[in-house]
């Protein structure tokens, strides 16, 4: 079975899917991604999908999962990149991914993340304003 | 990767494992391209196929999806069967309700599908297995 | 009515005898009525072209138009009637191209009269028939074809998505909106944002005479699908009656940020990106 990669960027856990992921890798990424939260302490968790070309309602219901498990461990999830066509076909399936974040890219997420983390008193954490305006690829 | 198969004529996937759900989801890819379908609707079938294929391996013990091109002479379209000889559905619009489930999942697989697909058509019976039949038609 | 072997093969054995009779005399004909839109030169081929398919066709043995043999003699064909749709001309005008082989070979049979019965002239007149039968129903296919060309490029020029501010995007829809059309223009909209890069999306119907449900169901669609994907949409130009509609049609907008003019949908969005990073931090533009 193939396992999905995480890396530490400083105080952010990012996950980039690159494989068309079986339901057992989603699984495992689920489990990874917990103990890495626990172990390394970080504070956000980026999952970059922007090379996945569907989520279905299992893949969705993963990233569910991890947003709710990383709150309890005092992290805060962001998911980024979701292709337009796949975004349209999450809600004509009636796919809400309530209490998920989402961002249009990882540079946007870890803002997200650090508004985040600033807004909960967190001085640790800034990337500083000039991130926003610097995203057009 | 799937590319010298011909697509002209159906291809069966068996399914029996979780990997064979990834199997389908390339294969109907690859069919639904060469169906011209657009991007968008590629997504929504190759979608759709996930959601039944798990239904086939998780409910009905696995079985096997086949996939071909059809052509009513105006559209070409990608046409799907998913069968299981497993227990079958009982209640069947309690089965295609929006989040009902009896396997933990979300319960969205059934309904959503539906929603995501041209024509659907499904065949079950208590004890008789499960046949769901699944077109999409190019714009 | 099919051909019968025996008719084939004399067919065959006038047509290959007289190749430059017929191809000249199918020229002739053909360029009456087209007064000079395509060159001698180029009929001459077209005919040449055709002579050699229909020859092969009846050599391998294609008693009509469907057989097996007869495939390389429809391609042929169509070929033929897509040039012609495609350069624009009628379809008369491209049935006669194929009529004119019947008076080409009508030429060679009453200069010798030896050739031929008239047996065999009413049979490859059916054959011919069929030719002209076939080339029209491609040529109204290609037609078509171009017609639903044409329709969607209309489309894409019609819904332009534009880039208001660093990471505002904004579709200004004009005209009456049916479904395919909000389709592709929700597609391009969502598709801008990934390529843009931009977190706010306005989509102002200042422009939109009516909204059915279907059309508010693809609106609201694009918005929720345009949160999943990260980014912010704003309705803006909602005139009195289409707000009656809503309501009437009971479409729920939720929390969806409406408002009355573009302008106040760029300042709503200029301001939440101020209030956003006023809060980290003083801003330039905020």
């Amino acid at each position: 079975m193939e396992r999905v990669p995480i890396l530490k960027i400083g105080d952010i856990l990012l996950v980039s899917i690159q494989v068309d992921m079986s339901d057992q890798t989603a699984v495992a990424l689920q489990e990874d991604l917990a103990e890495r939260i626990v172990a390394t302490g970080c504070h956000g968790v980026i999952i970059d999908i922007t090379a996945l070309d569907i989520v279905d309602s299992f893949v969705g219901r993963m990233l569910s999962t991890i947003a709710s498990i990383s709150r309890v461990l005092d992290a805060e999830t962001v998911v980024v990149g979701m292709r337009p066509a796949v975004a349209i076909t999450l809600v004509e399936l009636g796919l809400s991914l309530n209490g998920i974040r989402t961002a249009l890219n990882v540079e946007r997420g870890m803002e997200l993340i650090a508004a985040e983390r600033a807004d909960q008193g967190d001085d640790e954490f800034d990337y500083g304003p000039d991130t926003e305006l610097t995203a057009s690829p | 990767m799937t590319s010298g198969v011909d697509l002209g004529r159906p291809q069966t996937q068996a399914v029996g494992s979780d990997e064979d759900v990834v199997r389908v989801r390339q294969l109907v890819r690859t069919v639904a391209v060469a169906a011209k379908l657009s991007l968008v609707d590629q997504t929504k079938v190759v979608t759709a196929a996930s959601e039944l294929a798990r239904n086939t391996l998780v409910y009905g013990g696995g079985g096997s999806v086949e996939v071909s091109t059809v052509d009513n002479g105006r559209k070409q379209g990608i046409k799907i069967l998913f069968a299981d000889s497993g227990p079958g559905i009982a209640d069947l619009n309690l089965a295609l309700t929006d989040g009902y489930t009896t396997g933990g999942g979300l319960g969205l697989g059934l309904s959503g599908a539906r929603r995501l697909v041209d024509e659907f058509d499904i065949q079950t019976a208590p004890g008789q297995g499960t046949r769901i039949t699944i077109t999409k038609w190019s714009r | 009515m099919a051909l019968n072997a025996d008719e084939s093969g004399r067919l065959v054995d006038v047509l290959s005898r007289h190749v430059d009779r017929i191809t000249r005399r199918w020229a002739e004909v053909v360029a009456a009525q087209l007064r000079g839109r395509l060159s001698q030169a180029e009929l001459i081929r077209q005919g040449q072209e055709l002579h050699r398919a229909l020859l092969d066709a009846l050599g391998k043995g294609a008693v009509d138009l469907t057989s097996e043999e007869a495939t390389e003699l429809r391609a042929v064909l169509a070929e033929f009637s897509r040039g012609q749709a495609r350069q624009g001309f009628s379809a008369t005008e491209t049935a006669t191209g194929v009529f004119a082989l019947k008076d080409a070979l009508l030429t060679v049979l009453d200069s010798d009269q030896s050739e031929g019965t008239l047996r065999d002239y009413v049979g490859f007149s059916a054959l011919v028939d069929q030719m002209g039968l076939f080339t029209f129903e491609t040529y109204v296919r290609t037609r078509e074809s171009l017609i639903a060309d044409q329709a969607e490029q209309l489309l894409e020029l019609s819904t332009p998505v534009v880039k208001l501010w660093e990471g505002v995007v904004a579709v200004p829809l004009v005209g009456t909106l049916d479904s395919a059309r909000a389709q592709v223009v929700m597609e391009r909209l969502l598709q801008t944002l990934v390529d843009t890069g931009s977190p706010y999306a306005i989509i102002d119907i200042t422009g939109v005479p009516a909204v059915d449900t279907q059309v508010a169901q693809h609106i609201l669609k694009t918005v929720v699908a345009a949160r999943l994907m990260g980014a912010d949409c704003i309705i803006s130009g909602i005139r009195p009656q289409i707000a009656q509609t809503i309501v009437a049609l009971g479409i729920e907008f939720g929390d969806i940020a409406t408002k009355a003019s573009l302008a106040d949908a760029l300042r709503h969005v200029l301001r939440l990106t101020g209030v956003e990073t006023g809060r980290r931090q003083s801003r330039r533009e905020a």
